[in-house]
């Protein structure tokens, strides 16, 4: 199935084929924790009853999608030491110490509160299960702060130093953890995972106001999920265009690439809205081109030079064509995005967010975008650090194990095959459960067979 | 020298990591093990229903033990990894149709039993792929420079297979007796018969082990039975048996907890055996413990983090232990009374 490639390519698909399935889970069981805590707070607040059906009905999908998060991530703690053994021995001391600390503040505190927050709801009393929830919410946020500074370190390296073995080691733990790219991909990830699970909960909602628009549950969740693309869409452009002017500063091929300016442009680059990039000739064919518009978005002037990847020697590119597409694709749903928050805000503004079926389809046809939209922006930030690990410091080629090509293309054939039954399987289970309306009396998961001990004190006596 | 300590104090809270997981997971593991033992849906609810809300937290001490190992020994784990290649990615294939059979399993009604099977060949995948990397690791891999340096099948080797065995009985093991702390009825019975049978062969195989340890390296048999080392290890093998004829005796009269605890006390003095063979080597006979330790400035930026962090860790794992304490029972009542 492989043959002919090489070691360190098959070592490359895998480990963007493991990283790309398990992006999406924790992208959205990021954005569903907080979600849950949210609509928790809201019934605890209020005592309103659907927001505790909304609550066990998305608790419900969580369980699934976090499940499936945390198996595909256990895969990837792994992944470093098998297939990328020789840039685990050098960059261990630095971001090995980052991803234990995951580990310690939020791997744990996640999973160590999952049970109670799944299944304890009645064992320990609506606030001590409030804060169950909350502990995996912010857990998650841990989680995403740890593995986005060490993200950014291969991204933008910082406050190290190399040692005599070779390996990269720390010289300033604050440089490292709060490298220059850091703050940046934070704030854009975080966002990129709420909006994502806004959109989910905008089309489930969208889906069920089509077939019934009195449906409260639906009502509740599709305007709740309105309000996060109207405000959280044009916030995340902000901080997409920012991240964008950090990255020109630290890692300006990549910005390069994204652009698509093979050529160096001295008086005024122009925006090339379209093209096919062709790395061999160096060129962007049949490009549709704005005028100085890049230099305009980049340095903020229409006449600024902006340099091109001619400065830079071949073996530094990246694929280019692949980080022009996909940072496109980012782009275009974002504005997308926007789109459906105008859109919402104008309905709602008019009395017919419930009512709009243009708005319901249009939310709907939105409802996976946030996916198609992180792995997008994960494929333009991480090809577009390539040809480096360690950006500038260590290459990709030297970073690998030392392992035979048929030791990597087996694990790799096994892992595309039980990724796609399993998650596959995953996701089927996941639309079923969203096919089906949220309801008065919405039970939690595991409703059908009961885990209840024998003689434990009913919560209501414990707490009330 | 300070290093010297602290690379020290490293190998030991990697190693209780591993502990940690081994017998946490190692009953999840364990219960997914006995699934075809137990035909019936009912018992297998229930079975299930014992770990579920525990059984990730019990996992995140692999990942504990992995991101530690990079964090702390990178060298470790650069050699290490490649070395165990094909067991560690079948682990994680185990434990992916393992992990996700919780979940999945309840969302089907036709197809339970297609995770019924995913659930306990998973668990069974994972629990020998961790023997087996545990006997490759016993008997030295090839290392040259900082890299290793042998093929993607050297691990396979008699000596792999038998550590394989040991840690599928052990784990079957503690997961029987924990089904006989949690459960009540036929299945507790049930659940006692196959803790006997598993302690048989959990013994046999750590004898087997035991007796082809000191034959795979010289330094073993240094190590074990050199006076004055044989001193402090002759009571490693008399506190194993001591520990059996207890466990023994509390599976035949029948006693609720003890038999599981009395396990993990197995589990701990074997474990200690293992330290004791593989100490001062972190990679056994090429790397020491202080020559795979990541700079001291690593090591340091982490224990504090250790130190403050595991007790918290401990303790709200304990809460959410303390939470669903009791025994399971398949018609209990369900959430909403």
């Amino acid at each position: 199935m492989f043959d002919g490639l090489d070691a360190i390519t098959l070592a490359r698909l895998q480990f963007s084929f493991t990283m790309s399935f398990h992006i999406v889970f924790p992208a959205f069981s990021f954005g569903l924790a907080s979600y849950l805590a949210v609509l928790e707070a809201l019934w605890l607040w209020t005592g309103r009853e659907v927001f505790i059906n909304l609550f066990n009905y998305w608790l419900k999908i969580f369980a699934v999608a976090f499940g499936m998060g945390v198996v595909s991530g256990i895969v990837m703690s792994y992944q470093f030491g098998t297939n990328w053994s020789v840039f685990s021995d050098k960059t261990g001391p630095v971001i090995g110490p980052l991803m234990a600390y995951e580990v310690l503040t939020a791997f744990f505190l996640e999973a160590g509160f999952l049970g109670v927050m799944l299944f304890g709801l009645e064992r320990v009393g609506h606030k001590l299960h409030f804060f169950a929830t909350l502990m995996v919410a912010i857990g998650t946020l841990i989680s995403a702060f740890w593995i986005l500074s060490a993200n950014s370190w291969m991204q933008t390296p910082a406050g190290f130093a190399m040692n005599s073995s070779g390996q990269f080691v720390a010289a300033d733990w604050w440089k490292v953890i709060f490298n220059p790219s850091f703050p940046y991909r934070l704030v854009h990830m975080v966002l990129a995972a709420y909006l994502t699970t806004a959109f989910v909960v905008g089309g489930v909602g969208a889906w069920h106001l089509l077939r019934n628009t009195r449906l409260e549950g639906a009502r509740v969740m599709f305007s709740m999920a309105m309000w996060m693309a109207t405000i959280v869409a044009p916030i995340q452009i902000l901080a997409g265009d920012q991240h964008g002017l950090n990255t020109l500063e630290h890692q300006p091929v990549k910005v390069m690439a994204m652009e698509g300016h093979f050529q160096s442009h001295p008086d005024g680059a122009p925006l090339i809205l379209f093209g096919i990039p062709d790395q061999d000739e160096a060129k962007v064919k049949y490009s549709i081109e704005i005028p100085k518009a890049s230099s305009l978005i980049l340095k903020h002037s229409l006449d600024a030079p902006l340099n091109g990847l001619d400065t830079v020697p071949r073996e530094n590119w990246p694929k280019i064509g692949l980080v022009f597409w996909s940072f496109r694709i980012m782009v275009g749903i974002g504005f997308l995005m926007l789109g459906i928050g105008l859109l919402s805000l104008f309905m709602r503004w008019r009395g017919k967010l419930y009512d709009s079926k243009l708005l319901h389809r249009y939310a709907l046809a939105m409802g996976p975008a946030g996916f198609v939209a992180v792995l997008a922006g994960w494929v333009t930030t991480e090809a577009g650090r390539q040809p480096f690990t360690v950006y500038g410091m260590l290459r990709t080629i030297d970073s690998a194990s030392p392992l035979d090509a048929p030791a990597v293309a087996s694990s790799l054939i096994a892992f595309i095959v039980v990724y796609f039954i399993v998650f596959g399987m995953g996701v089927f289970y996941i639309l079923r459960l969203m096919h089906q309306p949220p309801h008065h009396g919405e039970e939690g998961p595991r409703a059908d067979i009961p885990a209840r001990a024998a003689g434990i004190t009913p919560a209501t006596q414990v707490q009330g | 020298m300070a290093s010297f300590d602290i690379a020290m104090l490293w190998a030991f809270i990697i190693a209780f990591a591993v502990f940690m997981y081994v017998v946490m997971d190692g009953f999840d593991l364990g219960i997914g093990m006995l699934f075809p033992l137990f035909p019936h849906k009912q018992d297998r609810d229930v079975m299930m229903n014992t770990v579920a809300p525990v059984w990730d937290g019990n996992e995140t001490w692999l990942v504990l033990g992995g991101g530690g190992l990079m964090a702390a020994f990178p060298l470790a784990y650069a050699i290490l990894m490649p070395a165990i290649y094909t067991p560690i990615i079948a682990m994680l294939i185990g434990l992916v149709f393992r992990g996700v059979a919780f979940e999945f399993r309840w969302r089907t009604q036709s197809e339970r039993n297609r995770w019924d099977i995913a659930f306990a060949g998973g668990s069974l995948v994972a629990a020998m792929a961790q023997g087996i990397a545990l006997g490759a690791i016993l008997q030295g891999v090839a290392v040259e420079g900082r890299h290793y340096a042998g093929g993607w099948w050297d691990w396979l080797t008699p000596f792999s297979l038998l550590t394989g065995f040991a840690v599928v009985a052990g784990y079957g093991l503690l997961g029987a007796t924990w089904l006989v702390m949690k459960t009540t009825g036929d299945l507790r019975d049930q659940a006692y018969r196959l803790s006997l049978w598993l302690l048989v062969a959990t013994l046999v195989a750590i004898v087997a082990v035991s007796l082809a340890t000191p034959f795979l390296q010289a330094d073993y048999w240094r190590r074990w039975f050199a006076w004055p080392n044989i001193l402090f290890t002759a009571p490693i093998p008399v506190a194993v048996a001591a520990i059996t004829l207890v466990l023994l005796k509390s599976i035949a009269d029948k006693h609720d907890y003890r038999p599981f605890v009395l396990s993990l006390v197995l589990f701990a003095i074997t474990y200690a055996g293992l330290g004791v063979s593989m100490y001062p080597y972190i990679v056994p006979q090429s790397v020491t413990i202080w020559q795979a330790a990541a700079p001291a400035n690593s090591l340091g930026f982490m224990i504090y983090g250790v130190a403050i962090l595991v007790p918290v860790i401990l303790a709200y794992t304990a809460w959410a232990y303390w939470v669903f304490r009791g025994k399971v029972h398949a018609d209990s009542g369900g959430y909403h009374s």
